[in-house]
């Protein structure tokens, strides 16, 4: 072929030329956002609720940027048993300066305290002021986005299978293992379970003191996990158990709570009568309710944390019932439940005060 | 007297104006062509008044001068460099009438002037004390003394063909087959003049990858500047002579005189833009040999051309 000469000078003018008429790809950033893709690594969102202060986050961090400080706090057990000790955050803060988005303190982070947010604008003028302590960064809770769906054809998620065949306790520990759940089989158990709970409460309220020893003995022995043997029994009987407690909890710390409740839900009747409605079928949705004022808004995300949150939150008069509070105002998506489940486990476990809650909740949703 | 005064008056509003524009469009058409929006604050729309915005931050910056720089030199380059282009364009015909002054050598008046203007980038070479300046001064030198040659010999083909050398005197000649007969010279020309001027992708003395600039390394604020403004003044005059030796000036139909001019002018300095975003930097050597191996045989041949098709008629 004979070359032309020029050809190649042609061709890099009609390269400009054609780009030239094309549309620019310049986003004009402050006036147009990026569209980002949901999972993107922004900052980092801390549920504080959800955080046991394990450190584990920190010890893994490979640039060594997340400090936490926590003391350990001694709690009467409240169904008389022996005090509980449960650790307290005092301090967590994630210095931004450092960090390099790897993620690895959000993967490893057992209680789901931890997420991506794809939010980016924190530039600061100082770099001091990078290091985000843990009120700003339970502010970005309320920019985490919901958890994907899962794919068309893939295999249910195990809180899903695992929890009809096994009695109520062991589907507690299932739960938190697997991440997401469907939404749908979460809620409509609850709704059911409201009406249905409230009755046991008052028959069984005889027979909580000894169950409830019994428990208390098994649950200080071994905190998490552990909560299953005693759930292990048939779902009645975990009920009874578990609401006298909870209904004795919720009384002597907060009034308000009750109020609150039957405002929020459906449930509020039950409020009426304040010992028995508010252990039984109430248990979940009234820690809810202390939480309201920090984030309304927040996403589905920590709608599921509120519901574990929200018992603690009421016992403890911590920060934390306030960002349980949102999910419930919003009536989350059916997205939203499945999150909560998950949440809801590992909070339970948590503080060994508060088993007894965490195991009503549980045979709640089994049943 | 009062003609002459209005005429010298839009004349050097021209002066100004154009190369803003030109200034303006580069920003734009070369921003695009990269797939970039370009400026886009400056003024509210689309960044129109970011040059003024450039010229206001010019004005604000010191005005260094090294300590080891000649000094007197120093400071009257960047008019050397941009005074020329405002006298060339009082001889160049805007319309059939003409504009500012009708000048029997015109031709060659505006090719000794336009060549002064290569002085002062040597001027400014030499004067800064800075061997990436004297680099990018002697790089001027050789080119000038390259191109000068092609750009002479492709005009002299146009006085040729038209038998005067006053610029007026050409277009009221000129043809519309002159076109291709004159289209070999018409490359050259425009070519050469690019090089002269130290564009893209002739700008291997200023080079700012490599030599920094080259003569304007040591400059700054309004002097720099002005060595911008002498840039686009260049392409300013460069287009308009192109424009009146070989694209017919106003000729043109229905449009009015000067318009056909400015279009053409627009269109010329448009290809001066799209061939800096096309291509490459040519080596030094690539330049000399394209110089002496390409355009000045080319200039030749369109001479001998002329003089044939000449001779014929």
């Amino acid at each position: 072929m004979v070359r032309i000469p020029g050809v190649g000078l042609a061709k890099g003018l009609s390269i400009t030329l054609r780009h030239m008429l094309r549309r620019s790809v310049t986003q004009q950033y402050p006036e147009v956002k990026p569209a980002l893709p949901a999972r993107s690594r922004g900052v980092i969102a801390l549920v504080e609720e959800n955080c046991t202060s394990c450190m584990l986050c920190a010890r893994e961090c490979p640039d060594w940027c997340i400090y936490i400080d926590s003391h350990k706090e001694t709690l009467p057990a409240p169904e008389g048993g022996r005090p509980r000790q449960r650790n307290v955050l005092d301090r967590f803060a994630i210095d931004f300066a450092l960090c390099m988005y790897c993620g690895i303190c959000i993967e490893v982070c057992p209680f789901d305290a931890l997420f991506w947010s794809p939010e980016f604008e924190y530039a600061e003028g100082d770099i001091r002021n990078l290091l985000h302590e843990k009120e700003q960064l339970g502010t970005w809770v309320e920019t985490v986005p919901p958890p994907p769906a899962h794919d068309a054809g893939a295999e249910p998620p195990k809180e899903l299978t695992a929890a009809p065949r096994r009695p109520s306790g062991t589907a507690g520990p299932s739960a938190r293992q697997a991440p997401s759940d469907t939404p749908t089989p979460r809620r409509t158990p609850r709704t059911r379970d409201t009406p249905e709970a409230k009755p046991p409460p008052e028959g069984s309220t005889e027979a909580t003191p000894t169950d409830s020893s019994s428990t208390d003995g098994s649950s200080t022995a071994k905190p998490p996990a552990d909560r299953t043997p005693p759930t292990a029994t048939p779902p009645q009987t975990s009920r009874a158990e578990a609401t006298p407690p909870e209904a004795s909890l919720p009384e002597a710390t907060s009034p308000e709570a009750t109020p609150t409740e039957g405002s929020l839900t459906e449930a509020t009747p039950t409020g009426a009568k304040p010992t028995a409605e508010p252990p039984a079928g109430t248990a979940p949705e009234p820690a809810e309710e202390p939480t309201p004022p920090a984030s309304a808004p927040k996403t589905e995300a920590e709608g599921g944390q509120l519901s574990t949150g929200e018992q603690s939150g009421d016992k403890l008069s911590t920060g934390s019932g306030e960002s349980s509070r949102p999910p419930d105002s919003g009536e989350q998506t059916s997205a939203a439940s499945p999150r909560r489940r998950r949440m809801a486990d590992p909070r339970s476990i948590r503080p060994p005060g508060q088993l007894q809650s965490g195991e009503t909740q549980e045979s709640e949703e089994d049943s | 007297m009062l003609d002459v005064i209005l005429r010298f008056a839009v004349i050097l509003a021209v002066f100004l104006l154009l190369p803003l524009i030109i200034g303006q469009t580069e920003h734009k058409v070369m921003a695009h062509m990269q797939s970039r929006l370009g400026p886009m604050y400056a003024g509210g729309f689309h960044g129109w008044a970011q040059l003024i915005a450039d010229g206001v931050k010019f004005a604000q910056k010191e005005d260094v001068i090294p300590a080891a720089a000649d000094r007197r030199i120093f400071m009257i380059a960047p008019g050397v460099a941009l005074v020329p282009y405002l006298v060339v364009l009082i001889v160049i015909p805007i319309d059939k009438n003409g504009f500012g002054v009708n000048l029997d050598l015109g031709l060659f008046f505006v090719l000794a002037v336009m060549g002064i203007g290569v002085l002062g980038s040597i001027m400014a070479g030499w004067a800064s004390a800075n061997k990436y300046s004297v680099l990018g001064g002697m790089r001027s030198a050789a080119q000038l003394m390259s191109y000068e040659l092609p750009l002479v010999l492709a005009a002299s083909s146009v006085a040729m063909a038209a038998g005067t050398l006053s610029l007026p005197g050409i277009l009221d000649q000129w043809q519309w087959w002159w076109l291709p007969w004159q289209a070999i010279g018409g490359v050259v020309f425009f070519l050469a003049g690019l090089a002269e001027l130290r564009r893209p992708p002739f700008d291997m003395p200023i080079a700012e990858s490599e030599i920094i600039m080259g003569p304007m390394t040591e400059y700054t604020g309004m002097r720099f500047a002005l060595f911008m403004l002498a840039e686009y003044a260049g392409i300013v005059v460069l287009s308009f002579l192109t424009t009146v030796l070989f694209l017919g000036g106003w000729h043109g139909p229905l449009l009015a005189g000067w318009i056909w001019t400015l279009i053409k002018v627009f269109l010329l300095a448009f290809l001066v833009i799209w061939m800096r975003v096309s291509f490459p930097r040519l080596r030094e050597d690539q330049l000399q040999k394209l110089a002496w191996v390409g355009l000045v045989p080319l200039a030749l041949v369109q001479l001998a051309l002329t003089g044939v098709v000449k001779v014929l008629l």
